[in-house]
């Protein structure tokens, strides 16, 4: 016993360093898988409240920008509001405009990152505006991310930019469906595989969501193939997708509800 | 005693908020950032007990990790250096070291730089393994040391001019 206490002492050094070194692994491999990290997040508090105060003061320096990208998305949504009131005269009735599946929250971002392997953004809304684990992001432009740990106030998002997740997508002209990987290398570009060889692929084809995963409703838009080639097994295409989120400059977003999800959660599991 | 353990608490606040706030903004080329909060571990009194500085090192690089998200790699990274500090030490004052008498403002220029660029590539090699976290993407880890490295050691050395020129 007494040996041991002595070899204790005389190495603590080397077994703080092992003990400490042993829980930076721990938290660095949890936050490599989905949904794991628990507590070193910056949907906090203090993390929360710091960088908060930050975008108070930046974002007066991009007002013209943004202010420009909102009044370009209220002149489509204006024009389809008005396009829509035709429909209605005419005795159109469309179902879809009843039953509401997706109910939507806008949040800015304070915090955004693209030059890791596993970006993580920091979105200003939490669970005190309901918002829950594994909503969609997205932005007026394309698809940003899904949301991962709600704080009250704040809430981080994994960004498309990230390793760990993959999203379900497709050729936005032939419904033949992929995933989406992104490589770690640029943050113009993410990666599309899976899709069949029989595919008719180009560039310049567009790619959005295929609302398989009930997070993302089908049809948001995702970008256009950069360029493309078949795998190792030549199977599939491995295709470059240029993103049309610029995700170094996205400031505003919309979170989407999923309201049925739910149901199909319940019904996949009930099998 | 009391005038060094404030000078310490407010450079260790200083170095998150500005390493935090301002120079994980930059994205110089993409994705070049200075990590110059090793300051803090770098510029540790050298006679204090290496216990403290391994826990001080930990605490300093998950509060980072907390703000970037990013698991634990800075709180790794910065223990790592914490613990192997004495043997950088060693290597570059020699003598010095050897009767416990190094001051930071005192020393010559030139082992002032092998010190600092020894702990930041060390930092940043261990840094960047654990981010990327695959043995296939060695080249794009050793890439990233390299850039990030010399942005770190040209910052942190041009601070530390600045700093001991205005406490003379």
């Amino acid at each position: 016993m007494q040996q041991i206490i002595n070899f204790i002492i005389r190495n603590k050094n080397f077994l703080l360093f092992l003990l400490l070194f042993g829980f930076s692994l721990l938290f660095t491999i949890q936050s490599h898988s989905y949904h794991k990290s628990k507590f070193i997040n910056s949907a906090n508090f203090l993390t929360g409240g710091v960088y908060n105060s930050l975008n108070n003061v930046s974002n007066y320096f991009n007002l013209k920008s943004q202010n420009r990208l909102l009044s370009d998305e209220n002149k489509r949504l204006r024009s389809l509001l008005l396009n829509n009131q035709i429909k209605t005269d005419s005795a159109y009735v469309d179902s879809l405009m009843f039953d509401k599946s997706y109910q939507f929250y806008t949040a800015s971002i304070i915090k955004n990152s693209y030059s890791l392997s596993n970006n993580i953004l920091t979105l200003n809304k939490g669970k005190n505006d309901s918002i829950k684990q594994d909503f969609g992001v997205i932005s007026s432009k394309g698809i940003i991310g899904i949301v991962d740990k709600t704080s009250s106030n704040y809430s981080t998002v994994i960004s498309i930019l990230n390793a760990t997740i993959s999203i379900s997508a497709k050729l936005k002209k032939t419904n033949h469906l992929g995933s989406l990987i992104w490589d770690g290398d640029s943050s113009e570009f993410i990666q599309l595989t899976d899709i069949p060889k029989i595919a008719p692929v180009k560039i310049g084809d567009t790619i959005i969501t295929s609302g398989q995963s009930s997070i993302f409703p089908k049809g948001i838009p995702i970008g256009v193939i950069d360029e493309f080639q078949l795998d190792q097994a030549e199977n599939y295409y491995e295709i470059n997708v240029k993103l049309f989120n610029d995700m170094t400059s996205v400031e505003h977003v919309y979170i989407i509800e999923n309201v049925n999800k739910e149901e199909i959660k319940n019904l996949l599991s009930n099998k | 005693m009391n005038s060094i353990f404030s000078i310490h608490t407010i450079r260790f606040i200083a170095l998150i908020l500005i390493q935090v706030l301002i120079l994980n903004h930059i994205n110089f080329l993409g994705y070049i950032n200075p990590y110059i909060y090793i300051l803090f571990i770098a510029l540790f009194p050298v006679k204090n007990n290496r216990v403290v500085l391994i826990m001080l090192s930990f605490i300093l690089g998950i509060t980072i990790d907390m703000f970037l998200d990013t698991g634990g790699i800075h709180a790794g990274a910065s223990v790592f250096i914490a613990y192997i500090r004495p043997v950088i030490l060693k290597s570059s004052f020699g003598t010095i070291y050897e009767h416990q008498s190094v001051k930071f403002n005192t020393v010559d220029f030139g082992s002032k730089l092998t010190y600092f660029a020894l702990l930041t590539i060390l930092h940043h090699f261990v840094l960047f393994s654990l981010e990327i976290f695959s043995i296939s993407k060695i080249i794009l880890i050793f890439q990233k040391t390299l850039f990030s490295s010399i942005f770190t050691i040209i910052i942190s050395v041009v601070v530390t001019i600045i700093f001991t020129r205005k406490s003379k």
